[in-house]
This record gives structure tokens, sequence and C-alpha cells, in this order.
């Protein structure tokens, strides 16, 4: 459930932070009758901005690092036990190791998606270069400056590529000798239980909880000034089957990236997987109207329909999946392939029995992300959907735009419950694994 | 258990060793198109939902609306319900919808563009056509631009919104530049980057002239003023008490009243002389010259202008209407006595002059 606050469109988490931390938000006039607290600390500018951001991406963290923990074998954390090291030095020499390439490559998301993030970072008043562009946008309507300016931001990009790609290594991931991977055995806690609990907790409330209570508050608020309450079912269809399509249509399209750049690592391997990060640092009006450019006048038949917007989303949101799905993929031993390719089977029934089932978890997280991301996904939902096609993102935009803010917190709850069952679903196909 | 299967494979194996380099090819080029051609079979099948709209079909208007879906749809369907024209909308900031018309050139399918404010109507000025005197007779000539190609469709003024719990209106300056003065020190949050604040800094250069405008700048950034990102955060912040003045368009505040009830703790004030800090801005509409149902176009244009639709915008989303005969919202001041200017909407379609004072002054980066 933790991972829910990244369905939450950083333009609704960066008014509701304001709502509630701001200087004169719902904590404050709570603190100043409590204890008669006249001041917070300051909530805009950077520390505002990294805290939002952080709370809404680090579920990128959450769910690559998670899927590769159950993807990890635990004989190799008792061997090192077993060889005298002591828990702590075991997680640090043992688990952290392995487990470098899921939580490089959900940093690696996290930042992109900050260096592509415009909402928050303009609501929590920071200048980031991201506002830059869009003030290119909106002010001057100049697209020239706003253009070379996201040309610079590839660039920054490409260094935190470059980055991750050092991070990760050079090393194995996989299990190389014989012997089958056991369940995973829970660790008893002890007194740390209670530590654990209040971080995750602190965690939960902060990204979710204050969010919600907030949504609802404005919810109430409205209902007594007289607001009516109109549910926005068909935009929740929308979004549903939009956000759904893309979700399969983008695993299926990363497991070939993957495949690409866990098994043939070259140069040339190693640039398709790259290219496909860029559009997710950029901002999301710039690949828009770049694909509006393209879709216009290359491909008059798509432009504007439900497949143009599927596509808009796939070069958008592929890098998530991708991250996930590899992630998991490293940790896939070839010799499992080599065997079944021994044994005679031909390379599509490998690829369908052996390494589909292997990377499951990887693809379950990926489209998890995917679905997630591509629920609150707005520039390009506003400019190549179909016409007159609504989602909740588009719904909850619209409604903030002009402070219809019961409207607003109506879709936005909409929007969290209808993405929580898919997350519901995916949290307890691993668990049920478990046992 | 998926995992059981290759574990059991292993061993009839002799251990792991390399294997030839011959399968790899193999195992590239079947694994990898097989999966390229699920991709393209899934695509195609999305392809396949979706059904086609020509837009060449009689009967049919195509507007893209930088206005908010909830502020002008029930006035869209009404005209939808009156004329049978099939009229779809495509809703997006005005700034958004203005590139992507540039962006699709001769090939757009829009018929009309409605935009939140005259810089954004500029902008796209040359994908315009010339509208029919049936039209721009009907509005008055301010609000209009001098090449005929779009007219303004409702009204918004600027003003300064204030917390009631601070200031009564008798403590506020004559005119907005009263609030260069050091008193005002921290007390001011505006939004230099949204649009209409920026028509009101173009406003004022045509009155005041550019020096005038940019020591006003000067003067008000010297007070610290809070910069929001747009119009609903600085009338939010005021009624939080956050900070005590502002300068938004004036129908903000009426949404906050009908959400938060009257307790909200801010109201607007109307200077009491004219000048460009109470300037009155429109909302307005061109047709592209590549419009494909050019007649429905005009004919949107034309019920967008009726007193049905005008006693909308002055009912519903708290605007002026631009005809006369109009019964404003009870709760709006009256045109009369809200001393706006005397400025021509075209004077403020051309952003650049603005713009570079914004950055000199340090204020836009």
């Amino acid at each position: 459930m933790t991972a829910l606050s990244l369905v939450v469109p950083s333009y609704i988490g960066g008014f509701v932070i304001v709502a509630a931390l701001g200087p004169r938000g719902m904590f404050q006039s709570l603190l100043s009758k409590l204890f008669n607290i006249e001041h917070l600390p300051e909530i805009y500018g950077l520390p505002g901005a990294a805290l939002t951001l952080t709370l809404l991406s680090y579920p990128y963290i959450l769910l690559t690092v998670r899927s590769a923990l159950w993807g990890m074998d635990p004989a190799l954390e008792e061997a090192s036990r077993s060889l005298g090291y002591s828990r702590w030095a075991t997680f640090w020499k043992v688990t952290i190791p392995q487990l470098r390439p899921a939580i490089s490559v959900g940093a690696l998301l996290v930042g992109l998606y900050t260096l592509s993030d415009f909402g928050a970072v303009s609501l929590l008043r920071f200048d980031s270069f991201t506002r830059v562009i869009y003030l290119a946008y909106q002010s001057s309507f100049d697209r020239g400056i706003a253009a070379a300016l996201s040309l610079l931001l590839v660039l920054v990009a490409l260094m935190l590529l470059m980055l991750e790609a050092w991070t990760r290594g050079r090393s194995r991931y996989y299990r190389s000798d014989s012997g089958s991977p056991r369940a995973l055995r829970p660790i008893a806690l002890g007194v740390w239980r209670w530590p654990a609990l209040a971080f995750c907790g602190v965690v939960v409330i902060l990204a979710l909880a204050l969010p919600m209570a907030v949504l609802g508050y404005w919810m109430v608020r409205g209902m007594q000034a007289g607001q009516s309450l109109d549910l926005a079912w068909t935009p929740m269809m929308n979004s549903i089957y939009v956000s759904g399509l893309a979700a399969v249509i983008t695993v299926a399209a990363s497991v070939p990236v993957a495949v690409l750049a866990v098994r043939y690592p070259s140069r040339l391997s190693g640039f398709v997987e790259r290219s496909a990060y860029i559009g997710f640092a950029l901002p999301g009006i710039v690949v828009s109207l770049g694909l509006v450019f393209f879709g216009v006048r290359y491909a008059p038949l798509l432009y504007q329909t439900l497949m143009m917007l599927v596509i808009a989303y796939v070069i958008l949101l592929l890098p998530q999946a991708i991250g996930a799905v590899k992630s998991s993929f490293l940790q896939v031993s070839p010799r499992m392939e080599e065997a079944a390719l021994s044994l005679g089977r031909r390379p599509m029934q490998i690829m369908v029995r052996v390494t589909l089932p292997l990377i499951r978890t990887g693809m379950l997280a990926g489209a998890g992300l995917m679905f997630l991301t591509a629920m609150k996904e707005l520039p390009a939902t506003l400019l190549l959907s179909p016409i007159g096609f609504k989602t909740l993102a588009t719904t909850i935009w619209s409604a903030t735009e002009e402070a219809f803010f019961t409207r607003a917190a109506t879709s936005a709850i909409l929007l969290v419950l209808v993405s929580s069952v898919p997350m519901a679903f995916l949290t307890l196909r691993e668990s049920g694994r478990k046992g | 258990m998926p995992w059981s299967f290759p574990a059991r494979l292993q061993q009839s194996l002799p251990g792991p060793s390399e294997h030839g380099p011959h399968f790899r090819p193999r195992w590239r080029f079947g694994a990898v198109t097989a999966m390229l051609l699920l991709v393209l079979g899934l695509a195609v099948s999305a392809c396949g939902n979706e059904a086609e709209t020509p837009n060449d079909t009689p009967g049919s208007l195509v507007v893209y609306s930088g206005r908010s879906e909830s502020l002008v749809d029930p006035i869209i369907q009404q005209f939808k319900v009156a004329s049978g024209i099939d009229v779809k909308v495509r809703y997006g900031g005005t700034a958004e919808m203005a590139a992507t018309i540039l962006e699709e050139g001769e090939n757009s399918p829009a018929d009309v563009f409605f935009a939140q404010d005259p810089a954004g109507l500029g902008a796209v000025a040359g994908r315009f056509a010339p509208l029919p005197e049936s039209i721009l007779g009907t509005v008055p000539a301010k609000y209009r631009s001098p090449e005929g190609v779009w007219v303004g469709l409702s009204g918004r003024a600027r003003v300064t919104v204030y917390n009631t719990d601070k200031l009564s209106p008798e403590q506020l300056p004559d005119d907005i530049w009263g609030f260069t003065d050091p008193q005002w020190k921290g007390r001011i949050g505006w939004a230099p980057t949204n649009g209409s604040f920026q028509a009101m800094v173009t406003a004022m250069q045509v009155q005041w002239g550019e020096e005038k405008t940019r020591d006003w700048l000067i003067g008000i950034k010297a007070n610290e003023p809070k910069a929001y990102s747009n119009n609903t955060s600085i009338v939010a912040a005021v009624g939080s008490g956050e900070v005590e003045v502002g300068f938004p368009n004036h129908y903000y505040l009426y949404r906050f009243l009908q959400e938060e009830g009257e307790s909200f703790a801010a109201r607007n004030y109307h200077f009491r002389e004219s000048g460009p800090g109470g300037v009155m801005l429109v909302a307005g509409a061109g047709i592209l010259e590549t419009a494909p149902n050019r007649e429905n176009a005009d004919r949107f244009l034309q019920f967008m202008l009726s007193l049905v639709a005008q006693q909308y915008f002055a009912s519903q989303t708290y605007e002026y209407p631009v005809i006369e005969r109009v019964i404003i919202n009870r709760l709006l001041t009256p045109l009369e006595e809200i001393n706006a200017p005397d400025i021509d909407m075209a004077d403020l379609d051309d952003l650049e002059g603005t713009l570079a004072l914004l950055r000199e002054t340090g204020i836009l980066p």
C-alpha cells in the first residue's frame, strides 16, 4: 500500500503539502491552538520541494527493490551467516550489493522523475530547470527556447544515466552454482520491530494519510458549503482502461530491451536501453508537443486516437518498466536458459516457459509502476487523447485550475482508491507466493 | 513453483559450462523478434477499438479550449443542444493549446481556439481567419483584435484581494502604485509567471510608460513579495493569512466563497482610482483559417456573444459580460464601480516588452 503515493499527481501533492504544512496551513493552525506556536519551519523552496518529491517518488525505489528482494536467493545470506558474518555485516556485504542494480535503477527513476517534474516545484516556489522551460512556453509562447532548454535537460539526464551505469558495475547477480532457491524465511525483528514500524508509519502518514486527510477535508468542507459531489465515473473507467492498456504494452515492450541489455551487453544495446530513458527525463509537455508535430504530419490516422495516447505513455514511461524488468532479469542465470536450450527446447519456448516466469516479479512491478504513473499523467493526456476523452487526471487538473476543490478532492480520492486495487492484487500475489 | 522446472533440468546436465556460440544468434532473433511482434499485435488490437471521427462530417465542430472545463462546459453543452452541432472540445492550458495549434500548423483539426487571455490569442493570431462583421460588431472595439481576427467573450477585472482579519478597505491604497510603500514589506503575494499578471504589467506600460512600470516592479520587489504559481494559490494564501494582500483576477474569490463559505477571510478590493491595477482583461476566441467547419465556428461565436451565453458568464462564472443588457451576479461589483481604465486588449497581446522588463528586474529567471 505504501507505493500508492506514486499515483498522486505532483500538482495535487504540492498543493496538499502547502495546505497542510504551509506557514498558515492546517498543521500550524492546529499547533497554534494547542501550543500557541506561530511559526513553522519554512516549507517553500528547496526543503518543501525535496520533501514533496521524495514522498511522491520513493515508491520507485520501494517497488524495484522489493521485487529484487523477492527474487534474491536466501542461500547467499545463509552462507554468509554460516561463515561467521554477523547480521549487520551480512546485510552490508551480501544483501546490499545484491540489491545494487535495483537500488540504482530506482534511484535513476527518482532522479529523472524529479528532473522532469513541474507541478510540485512551481507550487513550492523552487526555481528548477523545468520551471524555466515551462515559463518559456507559458509566457513567451516560445517553443524554440523551450526546445533548446530541453536539450540541456537531456544532457543532465545522460549524466545521471552514466552515474547509474557506473554504480551498477559489471557484477553478476544470479546464482552460479546448481541448486534450487528456496522460499524466503521472514526474519523475526524482536525489539527492532517497533522502530521499524514507526519508520514505516511516518512514511505512510506523510505520503498517503496526510494527502488523503487534506483531500477528505476539502470534500467535507465543500459539502458543508453546499457544493455537490459528482463522481467522475466515465473518467475513472477511461483512466483504468488506458492505463491498463499502457501498462501491458509497455511491459511487453520492455522485455526485449531488458533481454538485449542484460544478455547481450554491447555499445548498441546500451544505447538502445539508455535512449529509452530520455523520454522520462523530459517534461511531459515537451515530448507531447513533439508527438503532436510528428503525429499530425506523419501519422494522421493515429493522431488524437487512443493509440496515439498509449504510444505517448510508452515513450514517456517505458524506463520504469525497463528498470523493474531488468533488475529482476539480472538475477536470472543464463544457465537456466542454456539448460533448456541443450534439452532441445526452441528459443521461443524457453522465453515463455523459463525466462518469463523467472522475471515475473519484475514484470509485475513494472506493470504496477506503469499503471500508477499512467493514471496521473497529464500533459500527453491533454494534448494527445481522442478529443473529449477525459481521465481522472484531467478532471482533477481542470478542477484545481479554477479552485473547484470539492470536485478535485473527490476525483483525487477516487484516483487513489482505484489505484489501490491493482496494488493490492500485486502485493497479495507476492505474499501468497512466499508460503 | 516456476523455479523447479529449470532446477530439475540441471541435474541431468554435466555442469555449468559455456555453451557454443552458435546458440546465441538464434536465441536473439527468435525471441526478440517474437516479442516485438507481440508488442505490435497489441498495438494493432488497441488501434482497432478506436472509432474514427472524421472532422469533415457536416454538423460538427472542434474547439480547443484554454479555458477550464469546469467553467465553460455547461454553456458549450447548451450550444450543442440548441444547435444540434456535435461539438468536441479539447481542454488544456491556454499556452499548451496555443503551442499545439502552432505545432499542428496546416493540419490542425481545430475550428475554434477559446483562450484565457489576449496574449494566448495574440500568439496564434497569424493562424486566425478574419471574423464577419456580424460577430465583430457585437463587441466594443477595445475588447477585440484590431485586425478583426478574435473577439473577447467575457471580462475579468484585475483586483487586490485582502485578508479581512488584518485589513479593512480604507487601509488599502488608492491605486496599485501605493503598494510600493515600504509599509507593505512582506505582506504582498503575487504570481509573476501568470499570464493575467503579465497582461497587467503590459497595461502599466501602456498607461504609465516603461520608466514608471520598471519603478513599480522594483518597488514591489523591494517589499519582498511572495511569488505564487497562480491566482488560486494567491487567494488561498490571502485567505489563510499567509500574506495580507495579493493581485489576482476578480473571480477566483467567488470560487473560494463557494467552497469555504462566507467565513473565508478574504475579499476583493477595486482601486478607488482608475489605473492599470484594475484593468479589465478578456478571455476570447478566434476561428482558425484552416477550420474544417467554418460555418459552425461562426455560429459558435455568435452563440457565445448571445444574451443567453453572456448571462451565463455573468451569473455562473462571475465574469463581466462584453455586451450590454446583461444582469451581473449580485456578488460582483457593478462595472461602473470598478474604475477599469480604458485600455485596448489589442495593446496587451504582445508580451515581449513585459517579459524583458520582468527579466531585467530579476523577477523572472
